[in-house]
């Protein structure tokens, strides 16, 4: 069975002193709240240290809060470590008017498309992505569809007609 | 074994009595090459721009989404049960088991306990669909190779696998099984039968498959070597399933994080050494064993009971109850007015999916529908190592690597 990373928090609080914001067991993950221009030396730290290994990139993905000011946008990370069988959520949080983070493609290749991706869809910006482009959407979309602010279709269309059943 | 870039750095170094002919050409000389969008060979809607040189690959840039259907945005305006059908279109060689990886990961933030009924159902369905999923990959490789013949025998029996599904969801393909909390319906004795009969008659297909391909000297000299990708690599690149597991590491969902009761059984997980195209077909084809003997274990020892979880705020109540009992009519209003108190929280569930491990993030902020839904779709992070793999080989071979990978475009594009 996963086992929680509960037992493993003083050690990560030892290891990222003031980085580490918050961390608490949701469902069967332990989650971390990391700030957002340290986060990928947290990611390096949970790597590389030899009792923590986390050493497997399970997913990464972006999450926009609108009403939380000031941290509207986040990245959410999940990594694993096949040999303790422990799996762990790393969150950070910055403001979406300045959505920068730092890649995490110098620790995983496998980061590179889920990195695009969440560009894709946040306008997450990952400073030194090795090709930061557009991957699912088309080039010229011109906007970042994930964002609460868009709505699902455009609600100004009019060549349906909605009149019976709505939308 | 020299990788093929070594070779021709081999080549071009050698002495002079190579065949100039074999010779590297001048970057000048390389020629750019439209894999797909719409080719037969990719087996599914991909773009793969290739610099060739001659026949050889120089570099690759896969371009993907060309199905891409904004799932995650859709399932944000979606209560919850209606996502099902969405998370059939992701990998749509084995529906079922996202269906149910779906309704595992609600139940998880629900905090439902499923009876032991469900939990065996539910791996006999999932491992059907492997068994499908599996049996198209290893006979597409066939045909990639030139042996049509394996793929139309095995095709046979998906259409079993599919006459099975339809007799319990009504659908063959887009299956949309089963409910949050168990299924809709139990398991019928017309399905009961035609699982029996598949059971008896697919040993004998899959065995002639087998003897067709795996010692097949014309097919192991075409794919042994074929697109290899080492350990250390395929885990940086987040490889998880069939491919992780022919490079020689030993990480299945279903043991490491055991869901629907599969702790209950014994199985092996297949593994590979090499990590290449025969080793990815050697894997696939022991995993349908294994598949079929977790079948007939769950099947022997399928529990009697309800097939659904005792959850009324939930799982819809029978129609004839709706019409005739005051509270089911509350708890059907309930349910699909979007009136059900959902939990706050943050939940990932994974299962073993056809690929690798599918994941599912899903924040719920209390309301109706999911705040944030995130699939960790296995072909969409495998498949960035394509370049990476069929660097330096002949373009036959890009081919074969491809349709080793199983990279099904649903699941990539979501």
């Amino acid at each position: 069975m996963t086992q929680t990373a509960t037992e493993l928090v003083p050690h990560i609080q030892s290891l990222l002193g003031n980085d580490l914001l918050d961390a608490y067991l949701s469902y069967d993950m332990t989650t971390l709240v990391v700030k957002s221009n340290a986060v990928i030396n947290a990611l390096k730290t949970l790597k590389e240290d030899e009792k923590l290994d986390f050493h497997f990139m399970t997913d990464l993905c972006g999450v926009h809060y609108p009403t939380n000011k000031g941290l509207e946008l986040g990245v959410v990370y999940h990594l694993h470590n096949f040999k303790t069988n422990i799996r762990i959520r790393i969150e950070t949080f910055f403001s979406e008017l300045d959505p920068r983070l730092e890649t995490a493609t110098t620790l995983w290749p496998a980061a590179n498309w889920m990195e695009r991706e969440t560009y894709d869809f946040y306008g997450i910006i990952f400073e030194g992505h090795p090709d930061l482009r557009r991957i699912l959407n088309m080039d010229d979309l011109g906007m970042f569809p994930m964002l609460k602010y868009n709505p699902l279709e455009d609600q100004t269309r009019t060549d349906k007609n909605d009149k019976m059943f709505g939308r | 074994m020299a990788t093929p870039m070594e070779e021709i750095i081999e080549i071009t170094n050698s002495d002079k009595n190579v065949n100039p002919l074999e010779q590297l050409h001048k970057e000048e000389d390389h020629y750019t090459l439209n894999l797909g969008p719409t080719h037969p060979a990719t087996h599914g809607v991909f773009q793969n721009i290739l610099q060739m040189d001659g026949e050889r690959i120089m570099s690759a840039e896969p371009t993907i989404g060309y199905i891409h259907r904004a799932f995650e945005k859709i399932a944000e305006y979606r209560p919850y049960y209606q996502i099902t059908p969405l998370t059939d279109r992701l990998n749509y060689c084995s529906s079922p088991i996202n269906n149910m990886g779906w309704h595992m990961t609600v139940e998880k933030l629900l905090g439902i306990q499923t009876p032991k009924r469900v939990d065996y159902l539910r791996i006999i369905l999932m491992e059907l669909s492997r068994i499908s999923d599996h049996l198209i990959c290893s006979s597409v490789i066939g045909v990639d190779t030139g042996a049509y013949s394996g793929f139309l025998y095995v095709f046979q029996e998906r259409e079993h696998i599919y006459d099975i599904f339809e007799e319990i969801s009504g659908a063959r393909l887009t299956t949309n099984m089963g409910r949050i909390g168990g299924f809709e319906r139990d398991i019928t004795p017309r399905a009961i039968q035609k699982l029996k009969e598949f059971l008896v008659r697919f040993p004998k297909t899959w065995k002639e498959f087998e003897g067709l391909f795996q010692r097949n000297r014309i097919f192991m000299d075409r794919t042994i070597g074929a697109g290899p990708i080492s350990a250390e690599r395929a885990l940086a690149y987040g490889f998880t399933g069939p491919n992780l597991r022919a490079t020689g590491v030993d990480y299945d969902v279903r043991v490491m994080t055991p869901y629907s009761s599969y702790n209950d059984f014994e199985f092996e997980i297949p593994i590979g050494n090499n990590g290449d195209t025969y080793d990815r077909f050697l894997v696939r084809n022991a995993e349908v064993w294994e598949s079929l003997k977790l079948i007939q274990d769950a099947f022997d020892n399928l529990p009697e009971g309800p097939y659904h979880a005792d959850v009324p705020d939930f799982y819809l109540p029978p129609k004839e109850d709706v019409y005739n009992n005051m509270e089911a009519l509350i708890y059907h209003f309930k349910i699909v007015m979007g009136e059900t108190e959902i939990p706050k929280g943050e939940v990932y569930h994974a299962v073993e999916g056809g690929n690798g491990e599918l994941g599912f993030y899903l924040v719920s902020d209390g309301g109706r529908t999911p705040f944030r839904l995130h699939f960790r779709r296995p072909c969409f992070i495998y498949y960035q190592a394509y370049p990476e793999m069929t660097k330096g080989s002949l373009l036959s071979d890009a081919v074969l690597t491809l349709s080793s990978l199983n990279v099904i475009a649903g699941e990539l594009d979501a």
